[in-house]
C-alpha cells in the first residue's frame, strides 16, 4: 500500500517536472511572444497540476493536503488571468504574430472593408493583387 | 530522491526562463518569464518543504502565488496607463 503511494507520487513528481522543463524549453525557444506564450502555459497548468498532485499523494487527507489543495485552486484560477492580461495588453500594444505564411491578403482586406459583397458577383475576389 | 528531482527540473524551469527574461525582444516576453519564475519559484518552496519535512512552506507559497499575480497585473497596468492610480476600461 505504502509502495503504491510512493509510486503514484513518484510518477506525478516526474511527470510534472518533465513538462515545466517542458515549458522551459518552449519559453526559451519558440518564435514568437503567442507562441512563448502557449508554452508557458504549459508549466503553469500540467506541470503544477500534477507536482502538486504528487504532494497531495504524499500529505494525505491532512492540513498540509488541504493547503496543497488551496494552493492549486489559485493557480488554477490566477494563471489564466494573468495570460488573458498579458495577451490583451500585448494585442492593444500592437504586437503581431509571426505567421508561417502570409494571410490571402487581397481578398481579407476587401471581406474586411466590405467591398467583397459588391464585388463577388463580378469575379474580382479570385484575382491576385500584386500590392 | 523524488522531490529532489522535482527541485531539480524546477530549478532548471527556472533558469531557462531567465535566459528569456534577459533575451526577450519586448517587455511582455520579459513579464511572462517575471510570472513564469514566480510560478516556479511558488512550486519550488512546496516541494523544498516536502523535501525538508517542514511543511511549513506551503503558506510561504501561498503568499507568493497571490503576489505573483498581482505583480504581474500591476506591472502591466503601469505599462498600459502610466501610472497605477487611474481606472482600467
Amino acid at each position: 500500500m505504502s509502495s503504491l503511494v510512493d509510486i503514484l507520487s513518484w510518477a506525478c513528481l516526474l511527470c510534472g517536472g518533465f513538462f515545466c522543463m517542458v515549458g522551459g524549453i518552449g519559453l526559451l525557444r519558440m518564435p514568437d511572444f503567442y507562441t512563448r506564450m502557449h508554452a508557458a502555459s504549459v508549466t503553469e497548468t500540467l506541470g503544477a497540476g500534477l507536482i502538486l498532485l504528487g504532494l497531495m499523494i504524499q500529505a494525505g487527507f491532512t492540513l498540509v493536503g488541504a493547503k496543497l489543495v488551496m494552493i492549486g485552486l489559485l493557480v488554477f484560477f490566477t494563471s489564466p488571468t494573468a495570460s488573458h492580461a498579458l495577451a490583451k495588453a500585448a494585442m492593444g500594444r500592437g504586437l503581431k504574430p509571426v505567421l508561417a505564411e502570409p494571410l490571402p491578403h487581397p481578398s481579407f482586406d476587401r471581406l474586411r472593408t466590405g467591398q467583397a459583397l459588391s464585388q463577388a458577383g463580378r469575379g474580382e475576389l479570385h484575382e491576385s493583387r500584386s500590392d | 530522491m523524488m522531490f529532489a528531482a522535482a527541485t531539480l527540473a524546477l530549478l532548471a524551469t527556472i533558469a531557462l526562463a531567465l535566459v528569456r527574461a534577459a533575451l526577450g525582444p519586448t517587455v511582455f516576453d520579459r513579464l511572462q518569464s517575471a510570472n513564469t519564475v514566480g510560478t516556479c519559484a511558488m512550486l519550488l518552496l512546496t516541494v523544498i518543504g516536502f523535501l525538508d519535512g517542514r511543511p511549513d512552506f506551503l503558506d510561504l507559497a501561498l503568499v507568493y502565488g497571490l503576489l505573483n499575480v498581482v505583480g504581474t497585473v500591476a506591472v502591466l497596468k503601469y505599462f498600459r496607463h502610466g501610472n497605477l492610480g487611474e481606472g482600467g476600461e
